[in-house]
């Protein structure tokens, strides 16, 4: 899918700051955060653990640890601040029905003590009204149940959570997603448990059903690998802040923040035999105290003078892809990026 | 590699079976495979195909139901004498997948580190082994202060660090790692990666590297085995399992590999394995050398008119 600047925007995070208060410190988990989620693409945030972009996601549903909170900032959806949501009532109104969200962990998420089927009978219950009877919901159950891949609908309503493996649940969690008849589906890691093989099938389902159900997808990754097939656009979270977004073309094929370099340098489908893997030195900076210049800056060896003391404003590359790298400006010396990713286009599939 | 490399591990017929009678379950259906001293062995599966429990056999965790495992030519399966049981305690060690779980909450890294060498010489003296710790952290990349902190106090990466240095510690010839890495954000795994990698290189340990993960495989292993249900499916070297790929199971492994190519990924066509294109109930598969070192699971219709796809 092309995106366009003028297409629908269906939420809209607007300078959006997010602190916890952990044991009378502030940590500033979200750092004047924007952006736009626009209405039928499928989207990704990329970044390390503890780079916020669980946090990012959770602020949209109000599923915000008690100690956290928005300080500042808009999520505009539906004509609505969400940001201004106080309570649980408010809430209900968007959870499932509206923007709906799948974890990571599928052996976690489900009741092992009712039946799939009725599992996903409450959902449709509860979200589709207009659906009566008990036939009529039973029948719409099946019909999901076939949606996500799972045959014998009739047998498998039946049974319980344990009788499935790990592939088959983590579809049976989509399906309690899609009967709420959400707008929006969030997909938290939904593959990192699951072997490569289910992965992929996996992820190939939710493209189609992003189609049929005329979802926008916002997909959450550590892993910038898993992303190529099914993002449409890529945003890669730093220290609570995006450092870069573009189309999945623009920050595969063309990655400007030295960030994104590191991150895709270091995936092993890269790596050469017998060669080190390259690595991302030290950690990231604590959000405790307030960031000073590039966030990235002390872990980048080829970082520059400026990026210790200023933080670099957002770049315009083109129409699409944006970046917050000093390297961007036109009086930063001329870094290309690592040689091992210079040109994934066409890569030779394991070379 | 070829055949006068000195053989560490020799695992010919093995079976594990869990329960018995009626409930009789056999994870492992028979897998034969040599470890040659010194190499990666990767053995590659999803859930549930027996990766895992070859790896518990050949540590004694589970025992086998029938065949034979040969540590330096002895017998190590079934009954053995105890102080071939102490030396393989030592000699054969294991890194776990997740470093949450694999890690006592309730004792010091100091402790964690040093449990097994205490296990087998209760007589080491408390600087001996303060040092061997230490040396061990060092080894990983640790700081020797850490010795005195508690498991909650690190990051899965460090955690993972002191699991390896837990193995380290007793001079092993031999590390099983299963899925060391699966439950690692993916710039720690590169991070242990490399680490294993080093530690290869200096001490000249041999490593049984399980993963469901093709991807990290073909970077790390240098020999290969498919596991599907139970049975190895094929083995060969890394480079010629990759580009020569035989088997249907293999192939759906490697078309699975995600790469950070968006264009061809969108237009890439997952091959997904159906075991029911095996005509295997008339003419069972044997297992054969396909082209040198390579080796594969296959009946004779197979192997003249190729699989089916």
């Amino acid at each position: 899918m092309v995106i366009h600047m003028n297409q629908e925007v269906i939420l809209s995070v607007r300078e959006l700051n997010i602190k916890f208060t952990l044991r009378g410190q502030e940590l500033h988990a979200i750092r004047n955060v924007s952006l736009d989620i626009y209405k039928g693409e499928s989207i990704a945030v990329v970044g390390e653990s503890g780079s916020g972009k669980s946090v990012l996601t959770k602020s949209f549903m109000g599923l915000l640890d008690n100690n956290g909170f928005i300080s500042s900032g808009e999520i505009l959806y539906g004509g609505k601040d969400l940001a201004k949501y106080k309570s649980e009532k408010e809430w209900q109104k968007i959870r499932g029905g509206e923007i709906a969200m799948i974890m990571q962990d599928p052996m976690t998420s489900l009741n092992p003590l009712k039946t799939i089927g009725e599992q996903i009978a409450e959902a449709v219950r509860l979200h589709q009204p207009d659906i009566k009877g008990k036939e009529a919901v039973r029948d719409k159950v099946y019909a999901y149940l076939q949606d996500v891949g799972i045959r014998k609908p009739e047998l498998r309503y039946k049974q319980y959570p344990h009788e499935f493996s790990g592939g088959m649940r983590q579809r049976v969690v989509i399906a309690i997603a899609l009967a709420c008849n959400p707008k929006i589906l969030i997909c938290d890691e939904p593959t990192t448990a699951l072997d490569v093989t289910i992965q992929a099938q996996i992820m190939r389902l939710l493209k189609d059903l992003k189609v049929k159900y005329d979802l926008t997808i916002l997909f959450i990754t550590h892993d910038l690998g898993v992303v190529a097939n099914i993002a449409d656009r890529v945003a890669v979270m730093y220290a609570g802040d995006f450092v870069e977004i573009g189309t999945a073309e623009d920050v595969f094929y063309d990655p400007r923040h030295p960030y994104t370099w590191a991150l895709l340098s270091s995936l092993p489908q890269l790596g050469q035999k017998g060669e080190e893997l390259f690595t991302i030195k030290g950690t990231p900076p604590s959000l405790y105290k307030a960031v000073k210049g590039d966030a990235f800056a002390p872990r980048n060896p080829r970082a520059l003078e400026i990026d210790f003391l200023m933080a670099p404003p957002v770049f315009e590359i083109s129409e699409t892809h944006k970046a917050k790298t000093w390297l961007l400006d036109p009086r930063a010396p001329k870094l290309e990026p690592p040689e091992g990713i210079r040109n994934l286009k066409n890569l030779e599939v394991l070379g | 590699m070829s055949t006068e490399r000195e053989v560490l591990l020799d695992i010919k017929d093995l079976h594990v079976t869990f329960g018995s009678g009626k409930k009789a379950f056999e994870a492992v259906r028979g897998v034969s495979f040599q470890v040659y001293r010194g190499e990666t062995f990767g053995i590659v599966g999803e859930s549930g195909s027996g990766k895992t429990t070859i790896g518990r056999a050949i540590m004694r965790i589970h025992p086998t139901s029938a065949g034979e495992i040969l540590y330096k030519g002895s017998r190590i399966n079934g009954k053995i004498s105890r102080q071939l049981d102490r030396q393989i305690i030592q000699e054969i060690q294991m890194i776990f997948q997740d470093p949450m779980a694999s890690l006592n909450e309730r004792a010091k890294v100091d402790y964690i580190v040093s449990e097994g060498l205490l296990n087998l010489n209760r007589k080491l003296s408390n600087e001996e082994r303060m040092k061997r710790v230490q040396q061990a952290l060092a080894e990983v990349g640790l700081l020797p202060e850490f010795a005195s902190r508690f498991p909650h106090e690190f990051s899965g990466g460090q955690r993972q660090r002191i699991g390896i240095a837990r193995a380290l510690i007793m001079e092993p010839e031999c590390i099983i790692a299963d899925e060391p890495i699966s439950a690692l954000d993916v710039s720690i795994r590169a991070q242990v990666l490399n680490l294993l990698a080093s530690l290869q290189k200096s001490k000249g340990i041999t490593y049984i590297f399980i993963a469901h993960d093709l991807s990290v495989m073909r970077y790390f292993s240098d020999r290969i085995a498919v596991v599907y249900k139970g049975r190895i499916v094929e083995l060969a070297e890394t480079e010629e399992l990759i580009t020569h790929a035989a088997h249907p199971y293999t192939k759906a492994l490697l078309s699975a590999i995600p790469m950070p190519d968006p264009v061809k990924e969108r237009e890439k066509k997952l091959t997904v394995y159906d075991p029911s294109l095996h005509d295997y109930d008339k003419n069972p598969p044997e297992w054969r050398e396909f082209r040198p070192g390579h080796f594969i699971l296959a009946n004779d219709r197979e192997i003249k008119e190729g699989f089916r796809e």
